[in-house]
């Protein structure tokens, strides 16, 4: 709808983008209906001769009316967005047994993706570490272990709707699952020094044959 | 009828004790406004230095940039050229070529402005406008007093607010250069030279704060007691104008909010000079960068609503004076602000929902954040109310109202946006954000505070400022405001992330190099739009038209001091005995009744 709004390509995003649709209709519906009655009183209630003001010092119920209103639309958003941010952000809610797990490793100013190889294990021999390439399959579960080995990063892939801060010396944890292969951007959005500009990645979401390939010719048994 | 001539006091007073070290509140407020004025255009400069490196990434800016010939062949073609050539030979480092060689915004150069732009507007513009100004010019003539509680606690507030500025500005030109972290300072890139190469500059901006935060915190205890104390005889809290409620409010959230941000960054100094760890996570152990962001935004928002209730309290008083209607609802008005500023102290986590704070203090966040959208709402609806059915007089403060309210709900609305935790993963960092702070900010707070401006200059300077250039002004400044933020939403909806120097080195921001150009121009028509504004304001104190006591047949006390206002304001304090917004009483031959005026006795109103 909006064009701006890149197409989403995580299991989750549709729940963020209908949240967002809403809040947007809403809002725009408010905005309108306000401005109107703004306009609406600045000619009709401009200075006439003879025409005198009314005194009015406000309306009880009226108060009571837009508090109201104002308080249920705000809680009726607010009710459809816990779900969803649980969903998303907190770990006792996501998916189990995840197909991919990779540790992504924010430093100035580089995404550093490590995989932890068949064992399954990180900080093992098999593990291989990639500079700002993120690869993983389609229609899986990844999870990513998110850390930072110097100041604050922000991973932020913007068609699966995620973004989350890198802190040093905590790991986060984040999932997705995406739905359509492609090679998206994954900038640095925390301010986090001179190279804070350019700071970019990239997600590869590849086919599951083509990610078993992958895997095949960075593992070879 | 007055005659103004027994307003002239003879006692003769030093230019230094009238003019530099005045006690006297209204001088005070003066001097804040110029120091505010002054400071917004520092904070202009800086951001029209890096919109220009938006739109044109690593092109040399226009006038001192060099030309593209000495660029390439080292010809010296233009007189900028000329300085660069002296610049690049001789021995020191200067300056500029640290900075921008060629006119070039370096990327750090870069950090540091916009860091910069975003400190001084909100701690040396906004606030010392709206509180500084309006708070000391104020109080004293609205409650009907003669001056504030301790005049010299109110010098000093002054005073502190100076040396914070030189401090800051001194921060500019220290080695390694100005702080670069951002205005919000986050660790651990700003608790270790290493990460950002700023060295002493950081140390200045926190000092500077830190002075700057006394300043504020004797100017509120003087407020606080002020209102509390030296209200005129008749003067409730329920009769004073809303203008001085919200300076109230205020007076109280900085009191409480600013010692916060001071102690965080006495521990932000620790970090950096003692090998303290408080914002740090090391492998021993040590603080948390977390920590930093909680106390921050624990100042942070009360900070934001300190922002905007003076200017709430601005269009409060506009709105119903050219509206000439009593101000709708007034006590639940008063009300919301008062929801407001309780309500402002738990919801600093809704900068922090991406932060790796619990994901289930976000939907605690969520939840306080969208109950303070609600007396927001209550606020404008009210102010739609005053409207209704009212003789709108289309001044130029009242436009500058008008504007006030539609563009704080431009603000307002988006805010619910980013408030919504999953819709903030998204809009969380980027241009989303940029264009909200500055729909309340700009689009609010400094539509108020020239609307409050041009409507109390009468009474400041006993002159109109000229109204075709205050028009002129307020049209180019309506429009260009518009087209330099709103296009900011959708920069936003696009992902465009906000802090970066160069857009053009993402793919998806390719798209959006035409709006950024579009707005960086329309940013230098904002910038240069204001020099009207402040010619305006000079040229008036000396040449404007020279105004009656009260030209806009106003209710509140501060029209019936004489003008201009002696030594101690009042020639006799007055008895208050009625509300503030007494307009178009119905059976009253005339369509305003001044505070001053007996409950029984007929309505001398005009004069
Ligand atoms: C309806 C009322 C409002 C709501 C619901 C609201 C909500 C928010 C939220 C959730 C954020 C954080 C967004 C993010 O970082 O992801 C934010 C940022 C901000 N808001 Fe508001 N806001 C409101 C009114 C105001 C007002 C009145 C002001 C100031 C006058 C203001 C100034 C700011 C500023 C300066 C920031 C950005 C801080 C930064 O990161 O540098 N907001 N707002
Ligand atoms: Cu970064
Ligand atoms: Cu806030």
């Amino acid at each position: 709808m909006l064009p701006w709004l890149p197409e989403n390509i995580s299991t989750y995003g549709q729940g963020v983008d209908n949240l967002f649709y809403a809040i947007f209709y809403i809002t725009i519906t408010v905005l309108i209906l306000v401005m109107a009655t703004l306009i609406v009183f600045l000619i009709k209630y401009r200075y006439q001769e003879g025409k005198k003001a009314t005194y009015i010092e406000g309306s009880t119920t009226l108060e009571i009316v837009w508090t109201a209103a104002t308080t249920v639309i705000v809680f009726v958003l607010a009710m459809f967005s816990y779900p969803q941010w649980n969903n998303i952000k907190s770990p006792t809610h996501f998916p189990e047994n995840p197909d991919v797990v990779v540790q992504v490793s924010g430093k100035q100013f580089n995404w550093d993706m490590t995989y932890p190889g068949p064992d399954n294990e990180f900080e093992t021999d098999d593990d291989l570490t990639l500079e700002n390439e993120l690869h993983v399959p389609i229609n899986s579960v990844v999870h990513i272990r998110l850390t930072s080995i110097d100041v604050i990063h922000s991973f932020f892939v913007r068609e699966l709707r995620l973004k989350q801060d890198a802190l040093p010396n905590r790991f986060i944890d984040v999932w997705f699952e995406a739905i359509k292969a492609g090679r998206y951007e994954i900038p640095c959005a925390e301010l986090c020094g001179f190279g804070h500009s350019g700071m970019l990645g990239y997600l590869n979401v590849h086919t599951q044959a083509d990610y078993d390939a992958w895997v095949q010719e960075r593992w070879p048994q | 009828m007055h005659d103004n001539e027994h307003t002239e006091h003879h006692h003769e007073e030093s230019f230094l004790s009238k003019y530099i070290f005045s006690l006297d509140h209204k001088m005070i407020g003066k001097q804040f406004l110029i120091y505010g004025l002054i400071m917004f255009f520092l904070g202009g400069g800086l951001a029209l230095l890096f919109r220009w490196q938006l739109a044109y990434p690593e092109r040399p800016l226009p006038i001192i940039g060099a030309s593209e010939q000495y660029m390439e062949e080292g010809e010296v073609v233009t007189g900028a050229d000329e300085m660069w050539e002296r610049i690049y030979e001789s021995e020191k480092e200067e300056w500029l070529e640290v900075n921008m060689p060629n006119g070039v915004v370096e990327p750090a150069f870069y950090n540091m402005l916009f860091t910069m732009h975003a400190t001084v507007m909100v701690f040396f513009v906004v606030v010392p406008l709206l509180v500084g100004a309006f708070g000391n010019f104020l109080i004293p003539l609205m409650i009907g007093t003669r001056d504030m509680a301790f005049p010299i606690l109110n010098m000093l507030s002054f005073w502190f607010a100076v040396l914070a500025a030189i401090i800051m500005v001194v921060g500019f030109f220290v080695p390694g250069g100005h702080a670069a972290a951002g205005w919000t300072g986050y660790t651990p890139l700003s608790a270790d030279p290493q990460w950002t190469g700023v060295g002493s500059g950081q140390i200045l901006w926190g000092l500077s704060l830190f002075v700057q935060g006394l300043s504020s915190l004797v100017g509120s205890i003087n407020y606080i007691t002020t209102i509390i104390n030296m209200r005129a005889p008749g003067m409730t809290f329920f009769r004073m104008p809303l203008v001085i409620w919200s300076l109230f409010i205020v007076a109280i959230l900085l009191l409480l909010a600013f010692p916060v941000l001071s102690s965080a960054i006495v521990l932000l100094v620790f970090d950096r000079l003692a090998g303290t760890t408080f914002f740090t996570a090391t492998a021993e152990g040590g603080g948390d960068p977390l920590l930093w962001q909680h106390l921050f935004w624990f100042f942070g928002h009360p900070e934001v609503y300190i922002l905007i209730l003076p200017g709430m309290g601005i269009a409060s008083e506009l709105i119903p004076v050219f509206s000439r209607k009593p101000i709708f609802g007034y006590r639940s008005m008063v009300y919301a602000m008062i929801a407001i500023a309780f309500l402002g102290w738990v919801v600093w986590g809704h900068h922090m929902f991406q932060s790796g704070m619990r994901p289930g203090m976000g939907s605690i966040f969520m939840t306080t954040t969208m109950l303070i959208a609600v007396p927001s709402a209550i606020k404008t609806f009210n102010w739609l109310g005053t409207m209704f059915r009212g003789s709108i007089r289309f001044t130029t403060p009242m436009l500058h109202g008008i504007v006030f309210v539609s563009m704080f709900v431009i603000g307002g609305l988006s805010g619910i946006y980013m408030a919504n935790t999953p819709v903030d993963i998204y809009f969380h960092d980027t241009y989303y954000i940029v264009a909200h702070i500055h729909y309340v900010v700009f689009g609010g707070s400094l539509f108020a505070i020239f609307g409050g401006i041009i409507f109390w200059f009468p009474k400041m300077y006993g002159r109109y400022m000229n109204d075709t250039l205050s028009k002129i002004h307020f049209w180019l400044t309506f429009i260009a405001f518009n087209c330099t933020f709103f296009p900011m939403h959708i920069l936003g909806v696009g992902g465009h992330m906000r802090r970066i120097s160069n857009p053009l080195q993402y793919e998806f921001l390719q798209q959006f190099e035409g709006m950024n150009i579009f707005i960086t121009m329309s940013a230098f028509t904002l910038g240069f739009a204001q020099l009207i504004l402040v010619f305006n304001f000079f040229w008036s104190i000396y040449k404007g038209k020279v105004a009656e006591q009260n030209p806009w047949h106003v209710n509140t006390l501060e029209w019936e001091a004489p003008t201009p206002v002696p030594h101690g304001n009042f020639d006799q304090i007055p008895t208050v005995y009625r509300g503030p917004y007494e307009y178009s009483v119905p059976g009253e031959e005339s369509d305003w009744i001044p505070q001053t005026q007996p409950e029984h006795a007929p309505a001398t109103g005009g004069d």
